[in-house]
């Protein structure tokens, strides 16, 4: 059982001051395996505080991010998944689920994780998943309007994924869940 | 010379102590053989080495200890004597037979004390008889030394009420007679001993008379664990008394110890009773007195005394506790012309704590306080004594972390006026500690008005003070600063969007005089918090004949307009882009055509004019296009420009591949799902041969360099789009172009020039089990496939 952790868009400080407390309180050191971040922190504080969080800290790039070295794309494997990551804004239309599945499969991974449009969204698609784990810090959009903060954790054990949607509605945090199993004949066609 | 003299004393203290133990042999002989007559000639004898002049306080000390231990054996008989019949009357004049004044009187101290046990005469007589004799030793270590020695062995026998020698006769009056005189003897002698010897080894003296103080105070120790000393007599007697003593003594380090030693002993009750008399005192001290630390040290107990219990509070109104405070220090700092900063600080900083601890509700008092203390400083100009800074901003914080909430600080109308008094390095400490205290404490700044004091007391982030950039500034630290700043912007919010107007241009016109090296960091929260605003106002902006006066959408894109012109001076080009875009689509959201078409404008001529690196484009252009297929307000002309100049660029771009996928990005500018006067089916071929086009480009051109074909993912994500169109229903992709473009990426992919590409094999399988799943989903997407063969 790993836990990987999914968040992004956090735009800390242009338009959020910090992760909302009771988020802050919930992600401890010691209990997630990975991190994988749509970008847009902005700032190296917050890159910091994902890291005493999980040193194993993905980030993809987004349009904001003070570090210009994070990749525009980035791919992983954790367990018997493979997982792809992207910030999103290169993906036009925003937030389109048929141009995010083209993504998909030119990165070929079972999980696709990005952000940009700050609305949590996870869909099945032709034997694989596309996540977008909203923006963390509940951040103005352009795209979405009312962004409640969210963040997304994966549970993944053997060929089984369970997605956590940690949501803050009104002060309370809500949580979701989403089952996934991946089918190994997506990929016998090889 | 000194070693010499270390040397001469340790020798003089061993004979000293040998002499002393020989005489207690013969003394303890004596006892034993309950021979009166010798136990007294050997025990004065014994004594008789404490006449010595030549040992340091500290010396003598040990000595004095030696002989303490045998008194109290000599106390013993005596009290064995008296209970075999022996009469005391008789013993108490036999000892005043003893040659030398000294061993008398610590013989007739000793028999003192069993004279008042045996309650033969009243104890007032006795330590009246005591106290008086002992006048009769002026040289102060001795002197010292005996006293101390009377004090201990009647300590446990004054008439204190309850004590079994209260009586008729002796009241408590006379214990705190006897106490208080001894205590000024004490403190004469102890005074005088600075002026013993050599003006030279005036240093050294003052050291050892400073070891020798706890002999003095021990008299008000005893004072205070007096029962029947209670609030009226300490007012009345005691404490008069005592500080007579002290201030007459005109003796710094006695008056400072002893004030210190009042404060300490004494119950924090008395103090609050009593504090005209005790502040009385201060002013009347030696200048070169460390009255700060005595008043803090008696503003931090009452403080303790206040929070003790709710019950006391009342006390600290009724007697005026804050204003005779204030008063004494400004009285004391009148007083102490040299007084260095860092005691004036100190002084205000312990009045303010005290204030804020029992007064909390007193904000006045806490504005008083710093009001006294700017005008102490005025005229000083800034400080430079890093002690007293720090006292200063640990003088500002204090208010901070009583209430926990900026609102109420800012309230404190002499708050920024001390921090006028600090260089710009601690301005900036003081900065972060106000704009942390907001974070921690999630407070919100609701009004411009509060706002406006708030940049007054962060002037130091914002600006930079004295008129000169800092050059020594960490750029680490600058940015850390910096964000804070954002941060705090985020924290400015009210419901009420005029007010909130308000506040956005407070916070602009305090941002804009921040200069090229700021801006980056604090022009994107207050373009976004506009956005916001523009965001509530676009939903509840119904009725066009609203207020001419009241806040638009357009009064807010004016504002945004001037605040990212500010950006393109520092320049900061691709972050103001981003700004333009992120306007645009908001004027979009308002119906605004032709605001969102200058933002796009002004994008457009930062991207020709500005952004040169092709990394930068790339991202750009992505960023454009992606904003400009969401916009639905633009008219056909204005969106033709627009588009028009999107493809131009996109096909510009240095790298190929980044061509390709820019321009193949295009075709959704023309083809918009859920407006169907958006569905321009040619416009997105044209885009997508282009891209085709491009990809052809791009592979000749690796053919050419590299000797193999290049990339064919390109092809594949042309092909990707190719279905993507397809299946929403746009006529001119057809199945034979679909099928002819998978062919070519067959053939290109077994090509022999090709190099080994895994990825884009997978990207083409894949792309292929897409088209399978597709069509065995059935329905109308399901016939539509059909007809591809793969």
């Amino acid at each position: 059982m790993v836990l990987v952790l999914a968040l992004g868009d956090l735009h800390i400080p242009h338009r959020a001051p910090d992760l909302p407390a009771k988020f802050k309180s919930m992600l401890v050191p010691g209990k997630i395996q990975h991190i994988i971040c749509t970008g847009n922190l902005c700032i190296k504080e917050v890159h910091d505080y994902l890291k005493t969080l999980c040193p194993d800290l993905h980030i993809a790039r987004g349009e904001y991010d003070e570090e210009t070295r994070y990749p525009e794309t980035k791919t992983l494997t954790i367990g018997q998944f493979k997982l792809g990551l992207c910030h999103g804004h290169q993906v036009i239309p925003w937030g389109d689920l048929d141009s995010l599945a083209m993504l998909q499969r030119q990165l070929d991974v079972d999980i696709l994780v990005t952000g940009h449009t700050h609305q949590f969204t996870a869909y099945k698609h032709e034997g694989g998943v596309v996540i977008n784990p909203g923006s963390a810090s509940g951040a103005f959009s352009s795209i979405t309007y009312d962004v409640n903060p969210s963040f997304v954790l994966m549970d993944i054990d053997g060929l089984r994924v369970v997605v956590y949607v940690y949501e803050l509605i009104d002060g309370e945090v809500k949580v979701d869940k989403i089952d996934f199993k991946k089918t190994t004949a997506a990929h016998s066609a090889h | 010379m000194i070693s010499d003299g270390v040397e001469n004393e340790e020798k003089w203290l061993a004979a000293g102590i040998s002499g002393l133990q020989q005489n207690a042999f013969y003394m303890h002989r004596a006892l034993d053989s309950n021979n009166l007559r010798d136990a007294l000639k050997y025990s004065a004898q014994m004594l008789s080495e404490l006449r010595t002049s030549k040992l340091s306080p500290h010396k003598y000390y040990e000595l004095y200890m030696r002989a303490f231990d045998e008194l109290r054996k000599l106390e013993m008989f005596f009290k064995e004597e008296a209970r075999r019949g022996c009469s005391i009357i008789d013993l108490y004049e036999l000892v005043q037979h003893a040659g030398n004044i000294l061993p008398r009187l610590y013989l007739l101290c000793t028999v003192g004390s069993v004279y008042i046990k045996s309650k033969e005469a009243p104890a007032k007589d006795v330590l009246k008889d005591l106290v008086e004799m002992s006048r009769g030793i002026q040289n102060p270590v001795r002197g010292l030394f005996l006293r101390s020695y009377l004090s201990q062995v009647s300590r446990d026998k004054l008439p204190d009420i309850g004590s079994e020698y209260e009586g008729d006769a002796d009241t408590v009056k006379d214990a705190v007679e006897f106490v208080l005189q001894n205590f000024t003897e004490m403190n004469k002698l102890w005074v005088r001993m600075q002026h013993q010897g050599p003006a030279r080894e005036k240093e050294k003296r003052e050291k050892e008379r400073s070891e020798l103080r706890d002999l003095v105070g021990k008299n008000l120790h005893v004072l205070s664990q007096i029962e029947g000393v209670d609030l009226e007599l300490y007012k009345d007697t005691v404490l008069p008394r005592v500080l007579e003593q002290v201030v007459n003594c005109k003796d710094e380090l006695a008056q400072f110890y002893l004030m210190d030693c009042i404060i300490q002993v004494f119950p924090d009750e008395y103090h609050l009773q009593t504090l005209d008399i005790l502040l009385g005192a201060c002013p009347q001290l030696q200048p070169s007195v460390d009255i700060k630390t005595v008043l803090s040290q008696l503003m931090e107990r009452l403080s303790n005394y206040a929070a003790s219990s709710t019950e006391v509070l009342p006390e600290f109104l009724q007697v005026e506790a804050f204003s005779k405070l204030s008063n004494a220090i400004g009285k004391v700092i009148e007083a102490q012309v040299d007084m260095p900063i860092i005691g004036v600080v100190t002084l205000y900083s312990s009045l303010l704590k005290f204030t804020l601890h029992v007064h909390p509700d007193r904000l006045d008092y806490a504005d008083q306080v710093l009001g006294s203390f700017v005008k102490k400083l005025s005229g000083k100009g800034k400080i430079e004594d890093s002690r007293a800074t720090k006292q200063v901003v640990a003088l500002l914080s204090a208010p901070l972390e009583k209430y926990n909430d900026i609102v109420t600080a800012l309230k404190l109308s002499n708050y920024p006026r001390v921090l006028e008094f600090l260089d710009s390095g601690t301005n900036k400490v003081m900065a972060t500690v106000i704009i942390q205290s907001i974070m921690k404490n999630t407070t919100h700044v609701l009004t411009a008005e509060k706002v406006e004091a708030l940049f007054e007391l962060i002037k130091g982030l914002i600006e930079d003070l004295d008129g000169t950039p800092d050059d020594e500034v960490d750029e680490e630290d600058f940015k850390e600063e910096q964000n804070s700043v954002a941060r705090l912007i985020q924290m400015f919010s009210n419901d009420d969007s005029e007010e909130m107007f308000k506040i956005i241009c407070t916070v602009k016109k305090h941002i804009l005089t921040g200069g090229p090296k700021r801006l980056p960091f604090t022009v994107p929260p207050l373009v976004f918090s506009s956005l916001k605003l523009v965001r509530k106002l676009q939903a509840q902006d119904e009725n066009p004949f609203g207020d001419e006066a009241s806040t638009t959408p357009k009064k807010l894109f004016q504002l945004l307009t001037q605040t990212i012109e500010a950006l393109l001076n520092v320049p900061a080009p691709e972050l103001a882009l981003r700004l333009y875009l992120q306007c645009a689509e908001a004027a979009n959201d308002c119906d605004l055509e032709p605001v969102a078409y200058e933002f796009f404008t002004q994008a457009y001529i930062l991207y020709e004019e500005e952004i040169s690196d092709s990394k930068a484009q790339v991202t750009a252009i992505h960023l454009i296009i992606g904003t400009l297929q969401r916009m639905h307000v633009f008219g056909v002309e204005n969106r033709d420009t627009l588009t028009h100049k999107a493809t131009g660029y996109s096909a510009k771009l240095l790298k190929k591949p980044d061509q390709c996928r820019a321009v193949y990005a295009c075709s959704h500018l023309f083809w918009v799902d859920d407006q169907e006067n958006m569905k321009d089916g040619e416009r997105v071929l044209i885009c997508l041969k282009r891209a085709l086009r491009i990809a052809n480009a791009a592979q000749q051109m690796s053919n050419a360099t590299r000797g193999s074909t290049g990339s064919v993912a390109l092809f594949v994500e042309i092909l990707n789009k190719y279905l993507y169109f397809f299946e929403k229903g746009n006529p001119q992709i057809t199945v034979a172009s679909v099928q002819s473009l998978i062919e070519l990426i067959t053939t290109e992919l077994h090509s022999d020039s090709t190099s080994p590409e895994p990825a884009t094999d997978a990207f083409f399988a894949s792309t292929l089990r897409y088209i399978q799943f597709q069509k065995q989903k059935g329905g109308a997407v399901g016939e539509r496939y059909e007809s591809i063969k793969v």
